[in-house]
């Protein structure tokens, strides 16, 4: 099903007679019933205000359509969605829509945010085929419950969003990437704490168990830059060799897509973590391949089909997804962390509101 | 202002509902003696006072827990309170209903610079929190100018903002986790050191539901590294429409600032006769400031200057001194205490598209001539929030009402220009009867259905932010239950 319009849409969805699947550029590896609602009718940007740092899109528009329109009034999507192609083995385009229901944040997300930081308004269909909005296309606005932020990272399972309005922000004049040479794990998340802890704005936080490599990204004006760097160079002396690398859009693009995983077999998880906690957990998982983004607090891990990470976890503060695994292990282990019965409750409840029919994307979050 | 009416039977049974939350608090944490009670008659939005049936003033989450079941079996409405000091009457209560202070519960938990975060029980006020942090250079981000007063549970509530957020965003975007008590006294927290939620992003709503989905005693809040310096500019032009130019040519320009603040004539009078912070005679007042070292800063500041001559300034001031930015800061910061020296005022909060601008001020400006009510406007110009502050006078029959209807015409404005009622303020009983202006019946209702779903009887804080009409039938149906 693929509607023209908004109008269309809600009214293919008030007459629904069974659950489908919610697909954008259906990059992301969300798989479910075989009929799917698609938004790739829906597309442009409806509105672009350069000085007002914002944008409006329908939820189908290529994300490069809109970087496309960013880059040439030299701004840009601040929280650097990653593209899931390479990771999961997919084709298509990603769609905007498809970034918002995911919650899609890159390595900026620790300094900038993430996606749902920069989501300033929504438009959606929900389970009983009304249109809804919530939020706006201005930067502060408060005006009852935020819904917006809920969307955001809902994949679909409350609503097909039909348009999104976004906050951007200028794009960095240079940027450089400051590499630390850490022996271990410990040594390189204390590195990439001690220059978040810093006034030196690093707006990148990687480390590379592979190269035992601490990388920093610093961005901004060409002095300031430089600046910083040569500060933050001094300071983090005491954990390595530390070494500048200039032109580093390519490394962080890799960083991002976590391009390290994609010609190796086996599931891929994301866990999210107190950074600091960062390296004990790497010790329980016993991954064949990891990488810490986000300071730590973003573990990509690598592990044997079918494993179930979250038993190798055990209980700890923070929440294992599943990124690239088959569908028997989606379906036996489930792709979200089980909640705690208080906010499943919860949960449950809200989706039964939004979509009292169990309609949209099906067993997907929880 | 309509509130509903009281629920008898609730009144009726005030020596129960007493005796039973004696039970589980200490003597002195329940107030019920009416010359006791009427300290709690009003929040900052003091035109609407009621004294509430009781007041409770917990210590812990246990006690919080306690009386929120106890409150949910006799049915009696909750109103929860940090400081008092909103400005959309959030904390109003009805004579019905319980409030619920969390003022003694402002102890530091945690804090940790490692994964910069700090964890604190949520009466502690917002400036108390940078105040933990400050020694090792260390700040927590969101500053509404009311943070020497207002608590983290209140600035959660409303997901307060400040004139920083430009560069750091509002409570939302500051917000790691929360322990919250449910309205049956059943405790969940969300979040925590780590990012992002693994589920549907349950923080996300709780942050800006102005008390109505349950009660927050502890946050878990990002604290960030103070940047090496601040330094700010002072901009004044003879004309709005050119300061709101010359805004958009700085933010177009790939320059950042932290914030950007505007004022206009009345406003920067009031300013510098309550401040001297030395603000020039002129139409429109900018304040723009950066951060970083300071090469940084001069660099930041000598393109935002060369933006700023093209557009003709009456007056073009570099911060040179601490004192002299503390100055300027203290001059926009008291711009509320400054307005209310001239009469009793009315802070409105609406947003809209910054490009927007001129026109509004010019709209505002003729809709003052007809109602015969002088305004001010200060804003935070880089987003487009504005506080226009209408004078009038409270003694003077009929002004108040004068002034609603002024101030209701120029949030309606604020929507129609593509913006919206409340930027940072929220909703409370305040915009609640505009809310249809700006979102249709299906809007409200999944709103409203997040309410249903994390207090099903409607005993939260329940006749806020949703228009008393749309929101009837729930609060009946829990009357009619009863
Ligand atoms: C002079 C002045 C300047 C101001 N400047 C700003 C500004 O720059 N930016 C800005 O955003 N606001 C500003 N405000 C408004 C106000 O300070 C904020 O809304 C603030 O966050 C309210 O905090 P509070 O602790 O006083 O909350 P209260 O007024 O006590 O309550 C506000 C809301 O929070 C709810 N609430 C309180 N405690 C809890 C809890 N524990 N759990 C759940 N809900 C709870 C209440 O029910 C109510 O709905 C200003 C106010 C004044 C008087």
């Amino acid at each position: 099903m693929n509607p023209k319009t908004e109008a269309e849409l809600a009214e293919m969805v008030a007459g629904l007679k069974e659950p489908v699947r919610i697909k954008g550029g259906g990059t992301r590896g969300i798989a479910g019933p075989d009929v799917a609602i698609e938004t790739s009718e829906l597309t442009g940007i409806t509105l672009y205000e350069p000085g007002a740092l914002t944008l409006v899109a329908k939820a189908g528009t290529p994300v490069a359509e809109i970087e496309a329109a960013l880059d040439a009034e030299g701004q840009q999507l601040a929280f650097e969605p990653m593209d899931h192609r390479g990771l999961v083995g997919t084709s298509g385009t990603p769609t905007i829509g498809g970034v918002v229901a995911g919650n899609v944040s890159g390595p900026r997300r620790v300094q900038a945010g993430a996606c749902r930081d920069f989501l300033l308004g929504v438009r959606y269909v929900d389970g009983m085929g009304q249109v809804v909005k919530n939020g706006g296309r201005v930067m502060k606005n408060v005006t009852g419950y935020d819904l917006v932020k809920l969307m955001a990272g809902s994949w679909g399972t409350l609503g097909v969003l039909t348009e999104v309005s976004l906050k951007v922000l200028p794009k960095p004049e240079v940027s450089a990437t400051l590499a630390v040479q850490a022996p271990d794990v410990t040594t390189g998340i204390a590195a990439l704490s001690a220059a978040l802890k810093s006034p030196f704005e690093v707006s990148g936080a990687v480390y590379d168990p592979n190269n035992a490599c601490a990388l920093l990204r610093l961005e901004g004006f060409a002095g300031s830059v430089a600046y910083r760097s040569d500060k933050l160079k001094s300071a983090l002396a005491g954990f390595g060799d530390v070494n500048r690398i200039e032109q580093s859009d390519t490394l962080w693009a890799g960083l991002r897509d976590a391009a390290n995983f994609h010609e190796e077999s086996g599931d891929v998880w994301r866990i999210s973590v107190k950074p600091s906690g960062a390296p004990e957990i790497a010790g329980r998982i016993q991954a064949d391949r990891t990488l810490f983004d986000w300071g730590g607090g973003l573990i990509w891990a690598l592990v044997p089909d079918g494993t179930d990470l979250r038993a190798r976890l055990g209980a700890f503060d923070g929440h294992a997804t599943i990124v690239r695994a088959e569908p028997e292990t989606l379906s036996n282990l489930g792709r979200f962390q089980p909640e705690t019965p208080g906010l499943s409750a919860l949960t449950r409840g809200i989706r039964h509101k939004f979509d009292p029919r169990g309609l949209f994307n099906p067993g997907l979050m929880g | 202002m309509e509130m509903p009416t009281p629920n008898p039977d609730v009144l009726r049974r005030k020596a129960v509902v007493l005796q039973r939350l004696l039970q589980v608090l200490p003597e002195d944490a329940v107030i019920h003696e009416p010359s006791e009670t009427r300290a709690y008659e009003c929040d900052a939005l003091t035109a609407y006072k009621c004294p509430p049936m009781l007041a409770v003033l917990p210590a812990t989450t246990q006690e919080v827990s306690d009386i929120l079941r106890i409150c949910n079996e006799e049915g009696v409405p909750v109103v929860p309170r940090g400081s008092g000091t909103s400005l959309a009457g959030g904390a109003l209560p009805t004579a019905d209903s319980v409030i619920l202070g969390v003022a003694r519960m402002n102890e530091v938990l945690e804090v940790d610079y490692d994964n910069r975060f700090i964890r604190v029980q949520t009466g502690r006020t917002n400036l108390s929190v940078t105040g933990a942090v400050e020694e090792d250079e260390f700040f927590y981000a969101p500053d509404p100018s009311s943070q020497l007063a207002c608590a983290i549970a209140g600035n959660i509530a409303m997901n307060s903002g400040g004139a920083h957020c430009l560069k750091y965003g509002v409570t939302t975007n500051n917000l790691l986790g929360v322990k919250m008590v449910m309205m049956d006294g059943s405790v969940v927290e969300i979040g925590g050191a780590h990012l992002d939620s693994g589920g549907l992003d349950l923080l996300g709503v709780i942050c800006g539901s102005e008390g109505q989905l349950g009660v927050v005693t502890e946050a878990t809040l990002r604290i960030l590294r103070k940047p090496e310096g601040a330094r700010p500019v002072l901009m004044g032009f003879d004309d709005n429409e050119v300061a709101g130019h010359c805004v958009s040519d700085i933010i177009k320009s790939g320059i950042l600032p932290v914030a950007i603040e505007f004022m206009d004539t009345l406003c920067i009078k009031a300013c510098e006769n309550f401040a001297h912070a030395g603000y020039p005679d002129c139409t429109a007042l900018l304040i723009v400031e950066v951060e970083g070292s300071e090469a940084e800063m001069d660099y930041q500041l000598s393109k935002i200057i060369e933006i700023a001559k093209r557009h003709n300034p009456v007056e073009l001031r570099e911060s040179q001194s601490a004192e002299e930015s503390a100055k300027i800061w203290l001059g926009r910061k008291s711009a509320f205490g400054a307005m209310g020296q001239l009469n009793d005022y009315m802070c409105l909060d609406g947003t809209i598209p910054v490009s927007s601008l001129p026109e509004v001020l010019r709209r505002i400006g003729e809709m003052s001539q007809d109602y015969g009510l002088p305004v001010g406007n200060v804003f935070h110009a880089g987003d487009g929030n504005m506080h226009p502050l209408i004078l009038f006078d409270a003694n003077k029959p009929g002004d108040l009402e004068k002034c609603e209807a002024f101030g209701a015409d120029i949030l309606k404005l604020c929507v129609d220009v593509g913006g919206c009622l409340t930027g940072e303020h929220g909703v409370g009983i305040e915009k609640r009867d505009l809310m249809h202006h700006q979102y249709t019946p299906a809007d409200l209702e999944a709103q409203m259905a997040i309410k249903d779903v994390f207090d099903p009887n409607w005993l939260l804080n329940p006749a806020k932010v949703f228009p008393l009409d749309a929101s009837e039938s729930r609060r009946a149906a829990r009357i009619a239950a009863e």
